[in-house]
This record gives C-alpha cells, structure tokens and sequence, in this order.
C-alpha cells in the first residue's frame, strides 16, 4: 500500500510538473497569466480525438498537427488579443479567461461529453514493481515529463531563441537594446505554453476521457503549482509539483478521493498568505504581489 | 445674428463641481436627468412587465447588485474574481437559518447580510495585502474550494442543498425590496467614492504606496471597503436564496463570478452605473438567448473579449462623455 502510493504519487507530480511547464513559461517570459490554458488543453485532446476518429488520420500525424494547431492558438491569442492590452495584469487574465471560457463552453455545446471521448495509450500492458502494477503509459508520462524539462532546460540555455526568452524574462529593456523584440518573444512564448499543453493533454487524457470540466481542473493545478512554486521558476515548479502531487496522492488514498481537488486549492491560498512569492521565486519580486 | 456653438456642461461643471451654485432649473435639469434614469426605469417602468420578465428582471437585479459590489471592491484595487464567494454565502447563511431555524425572509436576510458581509471579510482577511492577479487567483479558488468542502463533507445538505425555503409573502414585495436595495447600493456607494473617505480608496487604486507614506492604514481601508462590497454580495445571495426557496452549490458557481465581471467590463469599471448598464444587457440578452444553452456563456466570454479589446473604458463612460459634449447654438453678442 505505502510503495503504491509512493510510486503513484511520484506519477502525480510528473502529470503536475507536465501541466504546469507550459504555463510557466509563457508567465516566467512574458508576465502573461494565460488563464485560457485549460482550454488550449482540453481544446487539443478533442482534436486530436476528431482527426484520429472521424478523418481517421495516423496518429503520429494527427498528434503533431494537433500540437501545432495549439501552438497557432496561442500565437494568434497574443497577436489579436494580449498584444492590444500588454501589462495592463487584470485586462489580460480576463480577456484569456473569457476566451478559454468560450472555446470550453463550444466544446460543450457541441456535446462532446461522454466516455467515448478518451485518447489511446502509446502501449498497453503493464510493469510490476515489487507487488505495483504500472500500465506502460503512466510510465511514458514519467519519461516525457523529465524528458520535456531536460529538453527545456537545454533549450533555454544553448538556443538562440532559448537565450532570447530568458533575456526578455531577466529585464526586457536590456533585451531590447540588444535587438530582441520583444513581442515576437512574447508570441513565442505563448505558442510554445500552449504547445506544451497540447503535449501534457495527448501524454495524460489517456489515463482517463477527454471532459470539459478536466480543462478548469488542469487550470486550478497549473496555478496551484506555479503559485506554489513561484511563478516563473522551474526549480520551483518542480519541487512543488512533488510536493502537492504527493499531498494529493496521499489525501485520496488515506482520506477520500473527494478531497484530492482541495489539496491545490488549499495549497495556493496557504502560499499565497504565508510566502506570496512563492517557495522558488527569484524573478519577481515581492513587491508586485503585495 | 451671429451665432457660435457653446458645450452645455462647462458653466454648469465649474459651478457644480465642489459648490453647489446652479442658477436654473435648466440646469437643475440637466444634471438631474441622467441621474433620474435609473429611478424613473426601475420604480416606473418594472412594474408593467409581464410575469416571465419580472422574474428575468429580478435576477438581473441581483447580478447587477454583484457587479456593483465587484465595482466597489475594484475601485480600492481589490480584483475580486469570485463574486459567487459572497452570493454562496450569503444564500447559505440566509438558507440555513430559514431551514434550520425557520426564520422568516424579514430576519434572515439583513442577518445574513451582515453575517455573510463579515464572513467573507474574515476570509479574505490574510490574503488582503495581495495585489492585482494574486488576489485574483485566491478569490477564484475560494468558491470552487468551499464548493468542493461542502461536497466531501456533506455538510448543509451537502450536493442537494437545503430545499423548500420560505418564499417571500407576495411576489411585488420582493420585486421592489430588490428595487429600492439596487438604487440604495448604485447612489450610495457613487456617494461614498466621491467623498473624502472615498478619496482615500480611490488612491489606494492609483497608488497605494503613496497612500501608505502619507500616514494612512491602507489595510484598514480595505478591510472596510471589503466588507460594504461582501454585504451587498451577500444581501444579493439571500435575497436570491429566498426567491428561488432553495440554498446549495450552485451559488458558489462560476456564472456568479463571471457575469459581474462581463457586466462590469462591457458597462465600464469604477463607474458603479456601468456595471448596472452592463448587468441590464447581459441578463436580458442571455435569456434571449436561453434556447441556445451552454453556448450563453461562450457568448459572455467572447463579450468579454471584445470589449477588452475594443472598448475597454466600457458603454457607460462612452455614454457620459458624448452626454457632456452636448452643444446648443447661442447668440454672439
């Protein structure tokens, strides 16, 4: 019972962590609290449900393409919308959730609720640790999780590009005299947290089906563990990602299942009274929460 | 005969403004107008709707009465995304001690509106010296986490909520408690923001640091602020609670936080008309617009975009500013 919570609790973190990534980034580089990120995540789990089911693409194609499409969401989230109200906090958290809010609520329109709506797993079958049984997928999860943070670790620091956001991150006057522009960064910054959550979506909807309600969930938890760990600091994400996805593990398994939800919630408002930067946070400094 | 084109409101702006010197009906008048807007179309006009939009019109009311309260917290800069925080607890309160206690609506609900008020304050009281987003996030999460508290643990009714409350005697008498508390909050909180006090918390808006190095506990400020916007909040749940007899999760649901907002955003913030405005056409629209189901809030949503984008000072300041270029021929002597 104690190793399966354990090893499961570890799994929870890495699907925390995964979550969390994408919303980091576009808020460590470009200060832009994107609360449409559940939609973008619950938005690519349907499409790719759509193109793999009903125009029956392969599905190495159609989860690329949608990947892309995500990233093109962001993309044009920041062109059309953010770039017209940059800085002002309130109007861009309002105007992202708004939008989130309506592509959820088409999605739920256009009925797509039910079990038939779930994604396949990369390969069934499962492993057995000591007397723990994993299915192959929740081991991916691990893999693509500590993979896609090595991959953005390297990417932030031997790119190019990778250097530009961390630039524009650090102080983005200095980056602009160097040449960075820094709504082309800001652009980027958002398509790729927007891709990054259609990443987490095609590696974690297999676990379960595809439902709107999964999109305010994903939301809560990305913000829990951003808040917790301090918004815009990997280390940070990490750590907090271990902590509350244990805590979670740990409450569902010796109290109740209904319990799980309150975990994150109670975790934002504890940090964001007792350390308002969070446990990580070096970036921002205090003064721009209190 | 020359004549030039002269604004209405210049002689009667600088006479009205800090000393109350007008020298004609006329200009009575044309204060007086857009002022009497409000009165004439909620006491006047309300009362010869038909049944159907009487109901449409109370639960405008209510919303309208959250956004007033979302506009007062958001004049001393306090973001509050979670207006359904205050509708649920104040519908629960009132739910509860009509249910548990059999109070009649005429005590439950002033009970609850200070109960919920302070509730609510207390709450919120460790996270007040947060800021812009942050106090955003935590007023977001509360509802959704006393939601899923009263899930898990079942307590006041737990997922079916406390049923069959009493309704209110007569169905006029609850149209026009709803009347009279609108107009009381929308003059009364205008009047308080343009007082000194109201200076006060207008600055903690601008800047709050500059507030605090002039001497002044900015923190007691909001505190109080807090508290007037959670009681109106919370008149609105029980006074909602009694005229739909029933208390339970929905009140903490996200419609009651987001429409204020919407309704805020597309009338026009700190303006505390605006958001009445907004609250006017959002409510009647989406029940236009109920054969069309879920794809309501994908249209308040996408509201809520647009006007960001495209009009973000909102209807009602539009409004005033053209009301305030007026112009009218006079003779050049």
């Amino acid at each position: 019972m104690l190793l399966g919570t354990l090893v499961y609790g570890f799994i929870n973190s890495c699907i925390l962590a995964l979550v969390a990534l994408g919303f980091n980034l576009t808020f460590g580089i470009s200060g832009v609290a994107n609360f449409a990120y559940g939609a973008i995540y619950i938005f690519s789990g349907f499409l790719t449900w759509i193109l793999l089911n009903s125009l029956g693409l392969p599905y190495l194609l159609s989860v690329l393409i949608s990947i892309l499409c995500a990233s093109c969401v962001g993309l044009a989230m920041y062109y059309l919308i953010i770039i017209r109200v940059k800085g002002l906090a309130l109007s861009e958290v309002m105007a992202t959730f708004g939008l989130g809010l309506a592509i959820m609520e088409l999605f739920r329109y256009f009925d797509f609720v039910g079990f038939r709506y779930n994604l396949p797993v990369f390969f069934d079958g499962s492993v057995a640790i000591g007397d723990v049984y994993i299915d192959y997928q929740r081991l991916i999860i691990v893999l693509i999780a500590v993979g896609l943070t090595l991959w953005l670790y390297l990417f932030t620091h031997h790119t190019k590009i990778g250097l530009a956001f961390r630039a524009i991150a650090q102080d983005e006057r200095t980056a602009l005299t160097f040449g960075i522009d820094s709504d082309r960064i800001g652009a980027l910054s958002m398509a790729f947290g927007a891709g990054l959550a259609a990443i987490a979506a095609i590696v974690i909807l297999p676990l379960g089906t595809i439902a709107v309600e999964g999109g305010y969930e994903v939301l809560i938890n990305a913000l829990a563990v951003c808040i917790v760990g301090g918004l815009g600091s990997t280390v940070g994400i990490l750590v907090a990602s271990v902590l509350i996805g244990y805590a979670q593990t740990f409450t569902a398994n010796y109290l109740e299942p209904h319990w799980m939800m309150l975990v994150s919630l109670i975790a934002i408002a504890v940090v964001l009274v007792v350390k308002p930067s969070g446990l990580f946070s070096h970036q921002k400094e205090l003064e721009e929460r209190i | 005969m020359k004549r030039r084109k002269e604004r209405i409101d210049r002689g009667i702006k600088a006479r009205s403004e800090d000393i109350f010197a007008l020298s004609s009906y006329r200009e009575m008048f044309y204060l007086l107008v857009p002022r009497a807007i409000p009165v004439v179309g909620l006491l006047g006009v309300a009362p010869f709707l038909s049944p159907y939009w009487k109901e449409v019109f109370i639960s405008t009311a209510v919303y309208a009465l959250l956004a007033i309260s979302w506009d007062l917290l958001i004049s001393a800069g306090l973001v509050s995304l979670g207006q359904s925080l205050f509708y649920g607890i104040g519908s629960y309160v009132a739910g509860a001690l009509n249910y548990y206690w059999g109070w009649s609506p005429l005590f439950t609900i002033p009970v609850a509106t200070l109960v919920g008020g302070v509730l609510c304050t207390v709450m919120l009281l460790p996270v007040l010296r947060l800021r812009g987003i942050y106090f955003a996030m935590v007023t977001l999460v509360l509802p959704l986490m006393l939601m899923r508290l009263v899930e898990a643990t079942r307590i006041l009714g737990g997922t079916e909520g406390l049923t069959g409350l009493t309704p209110f005697p007569n169905p006029v008498t609850s149209f026009y408690i709803i009347q009279i508390a609108l107009l009381i909050a929308l003059f009364g909180f205008r009047r308080i923001i343009d007082s000194d006090y109201g200076l006060v918390i207008r600055g903690i808006n601008d800047n709050d640091r500059s507030v605090m190095s002039a001497g002044i506990n900015i923190y007691w400020y909001k505190t109080q602020i807090l508290f007037l916007g959670a009681s109106v909040g919370s008149f609105a749940g029980a006074f909602g609670t009694h005229v739909d007899m029933f208390a339970g999760m929905p009140g903490f649901a996200l419609d009651y936080s987001l429409l204020p907002v919407a309704s805020a955003v597309v009338g026009g913030m700190g303006t505390f008309a605006g958001p009445m405005i907004g609250a006017f056409i959002l409510v009647p629209l989406s029940e236009v617009l109920r054969a069309l189901g879920a794809l309501r809030i994908v249209f308040y949503g996408l509201f809520l975009v647009v006007f960001i984008v495209a009009l973000p000072e909102g209807i009602f300041p539009y409004m005033q500013r053209k009301y305030h270029q007026f112009e009218r021929w006079v003779e050049i002597e």
